[in-house]
């Protein structure tokens, strides 16, 4: 288990995603790896909680039930347009990611994945940021 | 089934294209010739018409002029002078003397009563009473008489040439009898060609004059004389044995006597036959013209409508492989999306439990190793349907192509690349022969190498071990055409024509989604190209992709 390197205080991750079961667990392993994850379970939710804390960076599902992740993604980079957003998406579809990307995602990832390659993503995520 | 279909079209266009061209030349050329033929027959009907009257007109003219002759003798001699046998005899022999061509025989003088009063000649007729004798009669009412031609006592046949004359109330006649071989000569003068007859007959139908042709002088002519009517000619026309006769008559003035010119058409129709046959040759030549130019158009036609057939089939079938390809794959994004989030769920728990295991209490566990094995077994199922399911998402993938400065040689070199350790290690060896002229072109970078990258794998997969892949391009007219061959065992024939299918597969279960040559088939596709293959079981097998040469635009 590698925690995301360095001897920061822990990343402070914003987790929009719908699917519980999900989200509690990545919260967890993420808890384990240096980075606390706070979590939103609707589109709605993730920009309100956006309003009151400060966050270094969103990982941010597609395809949720009251918004799609897209117009999330649009909000939250007029909200604050130097957080970065990590996509989510069980879709896998590149389309919907290169639209993501199109409307200034850092990056994203496709559903299942690999553990570390998000640690990875949200380590270079963070790190672009302080510089 | 449609071979078949298109033998009986043709034989249909053929039949009716001849029918109806040559039905109307054949008809024409029948009128032409029977137009012509009538012509014909009515040129020889007026010839033979013609000749018969001033044949006739002749005949008659030898007639009055020895009617006249004797007339004139009766009128300047007298019955007195006459009635002395030795005047008379003088008179005869005078006359034969001076015109052997009179054909006298015999000259006798009649009186009133009929009593024979005076004859020159070699038969003893002095001293017959004719008074009885129906011509006697007709003489002394008519003025004239010729009599039907006989055989007379010297076997030669005669004819009786008799005119009344006047001697003060008295009527007296003067009678010749005439050898008919000068008549006979006259007559024959007319007939004309090789088969042309000329001849008199009676009204009897007996023959006056000897025919050139069948029967002779006073035998039957089988002619009946009632079918040619007074004072004009008739044209009869008899048939036998292809032959066709044409007799025209004129009567003479006597009108016991009927002038027959006799014509065979046989024998008239040399122009006829050779217009004939020239007129059949000519529209032989244009019947053999018409079929070989319909059955030229029949055959160009039909070959050109299966062709187009065969075109509609082959687009039909790209068509439903397409459509086919399109539904599979909406609905495969479906299914994929539904799985992907349990999938995730699972891997983030198994993930949450390798976590978990590195904590203390769980490393004093006695089965920590059975749990991580599980774990990790749990991981790489999870990954292993996930490729699956990404796969079916890049198969139902929509999205336009991304459309880049695409070097064909390039791609192939990193594909190659990619595989070549893989392919190496089971003993194959892949072989490039890049043309040189292939060009750099506008189209999809990844996608390309997708396709490649399936291709070459496939290949790979196939031979399985030891073997050759020869990958090898070409540029022409405008296309790019990509082949990959492989020395492997070829595609069963009850296989290929679902290998672009989705899902098919004929490797061992796990090791291929059945997806690779589906998603192929459907990025060339949507590149504006095509795939194909060609594989022959036992031999190999070459994958065929023809990319449209679209250059870059320009930046």
């Amino acid at each position: 288990m590698k925690p995301v390197e360095g001897n920061h205080p822990p990343i402070r991750l914003l987790l929009i995603d719908d699917e519980r079961g999900f989200v509690a667990t990545l919260s967890k392993r993420l808890a384990k790896r240096n980075v606390k994850a706070t979590q939103a379970f609707s589109g709605r939710e993730g920009i309100q909680i956006l309003r009151k804390a400060d966050f270094d960076v969103v990982l941010l599902d597609l395809k949720m039930e009251d918004m799609d992740g897209l117009e999330v993604l649009k909000i939250i980079k007029i909200m604050i347009p130097d957080l970065p957003v990590i996509m989510l998406s069980g879709h896998a579809s590149e389309e919907t990611a290169h639209n993501g990307m199109r409307a200034g995602a850092y990056d994203y990832l496709t559903k299942p994945y690999d553990i570390q390659e998000l640690i990875d993503k949200i380590a270079s995520a963070t790190k672009s940021d302080d510089e | 089934m449609k071979k078949q279909m298109y033998n009986s079209l043709r034989l249909k266009i053929i039949g009716l294209t001849l029918v109806v061209s040559i039905t109307p030349l054949v008809l024409l050329g029948m009128a032409i010739y029977y137009r012509f033929a009538r012509a014909h027959e009515a040129r020889i009907e007026d010839q033979v018409r013609h000749l018969a009257e001033s044949q006739s007109y002749a005949v008659d003219f030898f007639l009055r002029e020895r009617i006249s002759l004797l007339a004139m003798l009766a009128d300047t001699h007298g019955f007195e002078k006459l009635s002395q046998p030795a005047a008379l005899s003088e008179l005869f022999e005078t006359m034969n003397r001076r015109s052997e061509m009179l054909g006298l025989i015999d000259l006798g003088v009649i009186d009133c009563n009929g009593q024979h009063t005076a004859y020159v000649g070699p038969y003893d007729l002095k001293g017959r009473d004719y008074s009885n004798e129906p011509w006697f009669a007709e003489v002394m009412a008519k003025g004239k008489y010729i009599s039907d031609v006989y055989m007379g006592f010297r076997r030669f046949p005669h004819f009786i040439i008799a005119v009344r004359a006047r001697n003060g109330p008295q009527h007296w006649i003067l009678r010749a009898t005439t050898d008919s071989d000068v008549f006979n000569r006259l007559v024959k003068t007319a007939q004309s060609g090789r088969l042309g007859d000329a001849f008199i007959v009676n009204t009897e139908g007996i023959y006056q004059t000897a025919p050139r042709f069948q029967g002779k002088i006073l035998g039957q002519s089988h002619i009946d004389p009632k079918n040619f009517s007074h004072g004009s000619t008739f044209v009869e026309r008899r048939s036998k044995r292809g032959a066709t006769d044409y007799f025209a008559g004129d009567w003479l003035n006597n009108d016991k006597w009927l002038m027959v010119i006799r014509q065979e058409l046989r024998g008239q129709t040399d122009g006829l036959a050779k217009t004939r046959n020239t007129e059949i040759m000519i529209i032989s030549l244009g019947i053999l013209a018409i079929i070989m130019t319909t059955i030229f158009i029949a055959h160009s036609v039909v070959t050109h409508l299966e062709e187009t057939a065969r075109e509609m089939d082959k687009l039909n079938a790209q068509l439903i492989q397409s459509d086919k390809l399109a539904a599979l794959g909406k609905m495969a994004a479906g299914i994929a999306h539904e799985i992907n989030n349990p999938l995730a769920v699972i891997g983030e728990k198994a993930g949450w439990m390798k976590d978990l295991l590195l904590e203390e209490e769980f490393q004093n566990s006695p089965h920590l190793e059975e749990y991580a094995t599980s774990l990790l077994k749990i991981e790489s199922h999870v990954e292993r349907a996930r490729k699956i399911t990404h796969n079916m998402l890049g198969f139902a993938r929509r999205m336009e192509p991304h459309l880049d400065d695409v070097d064909i040689h390039q791609i192939l070199d990193q594909t190659i690349e990619l595989l070549d350790n893989h392919a190496r290690i089971n003993g194959i060896k892949i072989r490039k022969h890049y043309h040189s002229g292939v060009q750099i072109i506008a189209s999809d970078q990844s996608q390309m190498q997708q396709v490649f990258l399936n291709l070459i794998s496939n290949a790979i997969d196939a031979i399985e071990s030891n073997g050759l892949i020869d990958v090898t391009t070409q540029q022409k007219n405008g296309t790019i055409v990509i082949r990959i061959q492989d020395d492997g065992p070829g595609i069963p024939k009850d296989q290929q024509h679902r290998i672009f299918d989705p899902f098919f597969s004929t490797k061992a279960t796990g090791r291929g989604t059945g997806l690779g040559l589906s998603i192929s088939y459907s990025i060339v596709e949507k590149l504006g190209g095509t795939i194909t293959f060609e594989s022959e079981p036992g031999k190999g097998t070459t994958f065929i992709v023809s990319l449209p040469a679209v250059a870059p635009e320009k930046k």
